[in-house]
């Protein structure tokens, strides 16, 4: 059965079965990460690129690795910043290196929708790896990958997402994805952090994380944007390590078994404190084995729908 | 040149007519009213079940002569005007240069009068500072007398408060109003779309409807304060709305249009990231139309303009958040009126006339159009039953950015008389 899609823009309307094809998927690949020989050749004779159009090092990484790991051809792309800061149009860029007959186009770039618009101008499968704020969808896959795997299943489970939900491509991918599987969502921040009419997506708003975690299953912990300028958003990382950050204390005063998960970088001791980041109950290093899994899985399924 | 337009039904709001009768135009000047009127050597028209209009104005047009040819020449401007059924436009002043100068607005003219013989009038809006960067006043009395009508730094608001009391305090002085583009530029810093569900669900950096009332309710303080003539923009949401029928309540000076696309579309059309969906101020919810269209019905909001933008098509052919604002506007206004608010019994057809014509007028201090034997013949024709398919590809205008492609829309201009010449539609 193939994905209904031949691009991976997004969660947002993606069926059930294509995620569950996906996770499924990712489990054989994550089998074969633990292999001596950890290439396989489904994507032999495959060209992907990478156009990051924004910083990127780990996603970048991983998105590399699953390809080579599954024998594609590798272009790498790194540009910083708009395109009409570069002069060249995302049109005229993509439409260059598609000329180089490339199958896969995976994406970052800053402009929310810029991967759609890219689905639309050329011919390539496209993998959005982070358009602006809006999706992030191969984090999403692998956090909820990460849960199952930990948690064995997302079903009715209770996920929470804190922080900068307004500005953050992760939130909204996972959000879209966990409800789709059938898991209790809500997001914790500021008021300045939560986007007006997110409760119509089906998720419950906390401004206060004490009240949410004790009902919690599992929170994702997104991370502070310290480059950004989010002085208008909260006063300092002081007051929001206070009130917002994932602590022991806080988790033992929650009472219950929360397994936590950040899409990374982490900044310690701002939205995590380190003893949390380093526990036991931590999964973060997982969600990066995993990345890898499922980037290998999208990768694989969607190179079959030329 | 003799024309006779016969069984038209005439629609005139300043005399009170309305009734099906013919007009016979000799040399630009209406001759004759009446029903069964005979001129041998005539031009005959037939234009049963057709409306007889004074002329439409558009009081907010983008020309981008000079400057921005590439987009739209006043030329290719008036052509797209006379073609939606326009005899008249008001060109906003951020051209390259800016209309701050009073040789810019004699350069206009100038252009005005060879496009189509001057079919069309072209009135200039000065800028209210120069440069438009909302510093210093521009020469708002040499503007006047050269032949502005209004002022306006549109695109960018005045957000200094007591450059914008200074503005409506001096232009009061001519009789100009002050045009607002009403945003808060801190609000809506960096944004591109409604803030709501859908900029939420799709990622796109908002413009809350918060920058547009918050910058009403003030100018609407100092329009008061002062006295000056203050005129809303472009107005979307359904609290500016209230808000100058408040005022207006109160007796302030104060009016305001809307864009067709505002009483049309909703920030819905965003998914997908169409970049001719992007429009500023941008594609509002459900409730704005709603309120919009109470708004136009009680007479809150005085007039229809296109905010006709036109940008081409390499500059549309961008990221949602990188491409510029702005949708062309004068060739769907009338076909997206009748669809949207005659059919729909949110007014009548006097009503309609009046928010494209007289009320525009009225605000401008514009000589008032009168269909009479005597007066001059400035008219717009126009079928309110005609279905037809929006093509932008057959625009007349020099671009093509209208998310209304597609659309199938009732009412279109048949054609338009001013200064003597006439334009008449090529039925596709």
């Amino acid at each position: 059965m193939p994905l209904h899609s031949r691009h991976l823009l997004g969660l947002d309307g993606m069926p059930r079965e294509d995620i569950q094809l996906i996770l499924d998927t990712a489990v054989s690949f994550r089998e074969v990460l633990d292999r001596p020989i950890k290439k396989v050749p489904p994507l032999q004779g495959k060209t992907v690129a990478n156009m990051f159009f924004e910083n990127s090092t780990r996603t970048r990484l991983s998105f590399e690795l699953a390809e080579r790991r599954l024998s594609a051809d590798v272009l790498g792309f790194a540009a910083s910043g708009s395109s009409v800061s570069k002069g060249e149009t995302l049109k005229d860029t993509a439409r260059n290196i598609e000329a180089m007959k490339v199958d896969m186009v995976v994406m970052r770039h800053a402009a929310a929708g810029a991967t759609a618009y890219l689905s639309r101008i050329i011919e390539a499968n496209v993998i959005n790896a982070g358009d602006g704020s809006h999706e992030h969808p191969t984090q999403a896959l692998l956090d909820m990958f990460t849960i199952r795997e930990k948690l064995s299943r997302l079903q009715d489970l209770h996920v929470c997402i804190v922080g900068d939900i307004a500005h953050s491509r992760v939130a909204r991918s996972n959000i879209f994805g966990l409800k789709t599987m059938g898991a209790r969502v809500s997001v914790c921040g500021p008021a300045t952090m939560i986007p007006r009419d997110v409760e119509k997506l089906g998720v419950e708003v906390y401004h206060h994380i004490d009240d949410v975690l004790p009902t919690v299953d599992a929170v994702n912990v997104l991370r502070i944007q310290l480059e950004r300028d989010a002085s208008r958003l909260f006063p300092s990382l002081r007051e929001y390590h206070n009130f917002y950050g994932i602590t022991r204390k806080r988790l033992e005063k929650a009472g219950r078994t929360i397994t936590i998960l950040h899409p990374g970088p982490i900044n310690r001791d701002v939205e995590i404190s380190a003893d949390v980041a380093d526990s036991e109950h931590s999964v973060i290093l997982q969600q990066v084995l995993n990345g890898v899994a499922i980037r290998m899985a999208v990768l694989y399924l969607l190179s079959s729908k030329n | 040149m003799q024309l006779l337009l016969k069984n038209g039904r005439v629609v005139d709001p300043v005399t009170g007519r309305d009734e099906e009768m013919d007009l016979l135009i000799v040399d630009g000047r209406i001759e004759k009213t009446g029903k069964g009127l005979a001129a041998p050597g005539a031009q005959a028209i037939e234009l049963r079940g057709k409306v007889v209009a004074p002329g439409f104005l558009d009081m907010h047009v983008h020309f981008r002569e000079p400057g921005f040819e590439y987009k739209e020449t006043i030329a290719s401007g008036c052509a797209s005007a006379a073609a939606g059924g326009f005899t008249a436009v008001c060109c906003m002043p951020n051209t390259n240069p800016p209309i701050d100068d009073e040789s810019v607005i004699r350069f206009i003219q100038s252009k005005a009068k060879e496009a189509l013989n001057g079919l069309v009038d072209v009135y200039p809006i000065g800028a209210v500072t120069m440069g438009r960067k909302g510093e210093h006043l521009a020469p708002l009395a040499e503007l006047a007398t050269a032949g502005a009508v209004a002022f306006s730094d549109d695109g960018s608001p005045v957000f200094d408060s007591e450059l914008m009391r200074r503005a409506l305090e001096y232009s009061a002085m001519y009789k100009k109003p002050v045009i607002q583009h009403a945003e808060d530029p801190a609000l809506s810093k960096g944004g591109v779309a409604n803030e709501g569900f859908v900029s939420t669900q799709l990622g796109l950096p908002v413009i809350p409807r918060l920058a547009e009332e918050v910058m009403v309710v003030r100018d609407i303080r100092l329009a008061e304060y002062t006295g000056g003539q203050y005129h809303v923009a472009h107005v979307s949401t359904a609290e500016a709305v209230a808000a100058v029928r408040a005022a207006k309540a109160k007796g302030v000076p104060v009016t305001c249009e809307v864009a067709p696309h505002h009483f049309t579309l909703t920030d819905e059309a965003l998914r997908g990231y169409d970049t001719n969906t992007k429009m500023n101020p941008p594609l509002r919810t459900h409730g704005d139309i709603e309120a919009i269209k109470e708004g136009l019905r009680d007479g809150t909001i005085d007039a229809i303009a296109t905010d006709h933008a036109p940008h081409s098509f390499d500059e549309k052919e961008v990221e949602f958040q990188v491409a510029p604002f702005g949708i062309v506007g004068l060739e769907t206004a009338i076909g997206l009126a009748v669809t949207e608010l005659l059919r729909k019994n949110v007014l009548t057809l006097t009503q309609l006339v009046e928010k494209f014509s007289v009320n525009p007028r009225r605000i401008l201090h514009l000589p008032e159009i009168r269909i009479e034997a005597g007066a001059m013949a400035n008219l717009t024709i126009f079928d309110p039953a005609a279905d037809w398919v929006v093509h932008p590809q057959a625009f007349r205008s020099q671009s093509r950015n209208s998310p209304f492609g597609g659309f199938k829309l009732t009412g279109r201009a048949v054609g338009v008389l001013n200064n003597g010449q006439a334009s008449w539609a090529t039925p596709s």
